[in-house]
């Protein structure tokens, strides 16, 4: 498992980040995501096994929102 | 399309939905009228609609669905015109809501902003930039004028004025010299500075206080949480009374109406609007805040119990009164500095530093001293013996006190410490040392009252004496004497029972227990002390008793705006609905009025930005 904090492109509505949320729930390999509305943040875990950070990033892309950047936590 | 800038759409949308309007007004439904309008919805309309369908596949019904369904709606019964201002008014209102929502992030990015990106060391002698991240502990850090400061540190060569506001919100720049600590984050305005790091990289108070502050964010208030629960459910219950509303009346611009003008947009960003705001302008006057929860917990607090030594007093003791007999009080302080030289008692370091203060510094030390257990120190000065230490000193010694017996009885009186400073035939001085209340306390506990906090009560574990003469200067309500750190615990618990919501006030040192019990825990002036940081739900920085006033006036002021901005939403919506009822309220109307309502809760929320200015008292 990868521990992860994503920086979003600024997330204007909260609906947004609930959308982001249950998206990244019922994604295979996502575990736990938090999206931070106020810092337009998501933290999460993935197992490198079944998804990679550019899976998780198409996955918000294609609910229309651009990630900035990616920081791995330790 | 992709590449076109947010703005460029905008405005690309906003020509084409004004050449529409004047053609609608003029030729009417011409069908180049029609084809403007159509590509205006096409490009403002596309990505939400393209939102909502991505949102669908993960069984997601969010305002963009919403919006989908009026604006296909309005196609197919041909009315093109409210399409297009539809989809122009929710694309607008969407880039103006996340321009003022910066506006109201801007504070904590500033602070942000202020994170160190180079650091200058000097390593064997050569210096070379590096960045922060690879700092070590005790490297050599060497930092010019203007430049900011990129790790904790202790001063080892020069002095400089230092900006500290990032770390204590107080604007007016530090002197410090060597031996001094520094933080990271801070900012030399004059001054050459030689500096070995003592924490770097994410062990920096600075760093820390960051990372609280961006956690702090999105801690979400229990009305926040509520929100969210209801907004779950209300999203598709209005698709279900909009499809109902057709089905009774038959009337589809009724219908479409509604799914527009329920939008809970204005509701939904009502309170984490108001948090952000009111944590960026804590953050900006030296007040770390945990959170939207703590926020509303503190705007409730009735009774405020404050710890006293480190939080009501100075934490550290120092001297308060002088007196000389038959010799200059500079002549005097200097032999007791020299006769403390070697002492590492707290009395001690009050004398030397007030020697400091008072420009005495000397090198030189006692000759032969003796120290005598609890009482004091006999020493040699050019060869004269001199005694300093308590009245038992120079009651064995059988030196006569009368001199100063008067003065000793009043600064006694007062609870201060006399330390007396003699030959061995007379008395011929005495330093008078107390742990010194902070300026602003009584000003604080008065405001307190202002605010209309029902008690403030002091927890101390002196003695009766000391904590009545202490809560009488102060004025404080009550007063709870001798009590050791498992006692405070529980008089927290009692206040609790008494009083309801209870504040506890404390350095964070020995009192960790209690600001974990108490409903809101503040930590004054916690900056190098993690566990107050980590315990306390909300920290003063820079030692500022005075900002516990603004803490309070700025959640109250916070929970204000939230509540404002709930009503606000609701209101809107219910007058809506009535004016969709009643008839009169088109789709394009209804648009407009609803993100108008949410770009005034933003905007009424920036208002708590404005805190510091409005201030209406000073303090130190």
């Amino acid at each position: 498992m990868k521990n992860i904090v994503m920086q979003l492109e600024t997330l204007s509505c909260p609906t947004c980040a609930a959308k982001i949320e249950s998206a990244l729930k019922k994604t295979a390999g996502v575990k736990d995501p938090e999206v931070l509305f106020n810092t337009s943040r998501v933290k999460l875990y993935f197992d490198p096994k079944i998804i990679d950070e550019e899976g998780v990033k198409s996955v918000i892309s294609k609910l229309g929102y651009g990630s900035l950047s990616v920081k791995e936590i330790s | 399309m992709k590449k076109l800038s947010k703005k460029t759409l905008v405005i690309i949308v906003s020509v084409l939905v004004v050449i529409s309007y004047i053609l609608h007004k003029t030729i009417a439904y011409h069908p180049i009228t029609i084809a403007i309008m159509l590509v205006s919805t096409a490009i403002a309309g596309g990505p939400i609609l393209r939102r909502a369908v991505s949102a669908l596949r993960y069984r997601i019904v969010g305002i963009d669905a919403l919006v989908s369904i009026a604006v296909i709606g309005a196609l197919i019964i041909g009315e093109y015109w409210e399409a297009a201002a539809v989809t122009f008014l929710f694309m607008i209102g969407d880039y103006l809501e996340s321009r003022t929502l910066e506006k109201t992030r801007s504070s904590l990015k500033s602070l942000m902003d202020l994170a160190p990106d180079t650091a200058r060391v000097r390593i064997d002698g050569v210096e070379q930039t590096l960045s922060p991240e690879d700092l070590k502990k005790g490297m050599v850090l060497v930092i010019k004028p203007g430049e900011r400061i990129a790790a904790d540190g202790v001063v080892l060569e020069g002095t400089a004025y230092i900006d500290q506001s990032s770390i204590t919100g107080e604007p007016v720049p530090v002197f410090k010299e060597v031996g001094e600590q520094i933080f990271s984050g801070t900012i030399i305005t004059s001054g050459y500075l030689i500096v070995e790091a003592t924490q770097v990289g994410e062990s920096t108070t600075f760093a820390k206080i960051l990372h609280l502050v961006e956690e702090a964010q999105d801690a979400k208030a229990p009305t926040q949480k509520f929100i969210e629960r209801f907004s779950r459910y209300y999203t598709p219950a209005i698709i279900a009374l909009s499809l109902i509303t057709y089905l009774i009346t038959r009337d589809i611009h009724m219908a479409l109406t509604l799914l527009v003008i329920a939008c809970p947009g204005a509701l939904v960003i009502s309170v984490p609007v108001s948090i952000v705001a009111a944590i960026g302008s804590s953050a900006k006057n030296g007040i770390l805040v945990k959170g939207g929860e703590v926020i509303e917990k503190l705007s409730r607090v009735q009774a405020a119990a404050f710890d006293k030594t480190g939080t009501l007093t100075e934490g550290r003791p120092s001297v308060v009164s002088l007196h000389a007999y038959g010799m200059s009080e500079e002549d005097l302080l200097r032999i007791a500095v020299i006769g403390e030289a070697y002492s590492e008692h707290p009395l001690a370091t009050a004398i030397i530093k007030e020697g400091a203060n008072r420009g005495i510094v000397t090198a030189e030390v006692p000759e032969n001293p003796e120290y005598i257990q609890g009482k004091g120190v006999r020493f040699m000065l050019e060869g004269e013996t001199y005694l300093l230490g308590n009245r038992a000193l120079f009651e064995d010694n059988g030196i006569d006190m009368k001199a100063a017996i008067k003065d000793i009885q009043t600064e006694e009186h007062e609870r201060n410490t006399a330390v007396i400073i003699g030959t061995s035939e007379k008395v011929i001085g005495l330093i008078a040392i107390a742990d010194k209340l902070r300026e602003e306390a009584f000003e604080v506990i008065r405001q307190l009252k202002k605010l209309g906090i029902r008690k403030s009560v002091m927890f101390t574990g002196d003695s009766k004496g000391t904590a009545e003469t202490v809560a009488h200067t102060l004025q404080l309500d009550e007063f709870r004497y001798e009590l050791l750190p498992e006692h405070k615990v529980e008089a927290v618990k009692e206040l609790q029972k008494k009083y309801g919501s209870v504040a506890f006030i404390g350095d964070g040192i020995n009192d960790a227990p209690s600001l974990a019990t108490a409903d809101v825990g503040i930590a004054i002036g916690a900056a190098g002390n993690d566990v107050a940081m980590e315990t306390a739900d909300v920290v003063l920085l820079g030692q500022k008793l005075g900002s516990l006033v603004d803490a309070i006036s700025i959640s109250r002021m916070a929970v204000r705006n939230m509540k404002q901005n709930i009503f606000f939403a609701i209101a809107v919506a219910a007058t809506l609905l009535i004016g969709v009822l009643l008839g009169g309220v088109t789709l394009s109307i209804g648009m407009l009025v609803h993100e108008l309502s949410v770009l005034l809760v933003i905007i009424n929320a920036t208002r708590i930005l404005r805190f510091a200015k409005r201030k209406k008292y000073t303090i130190l």
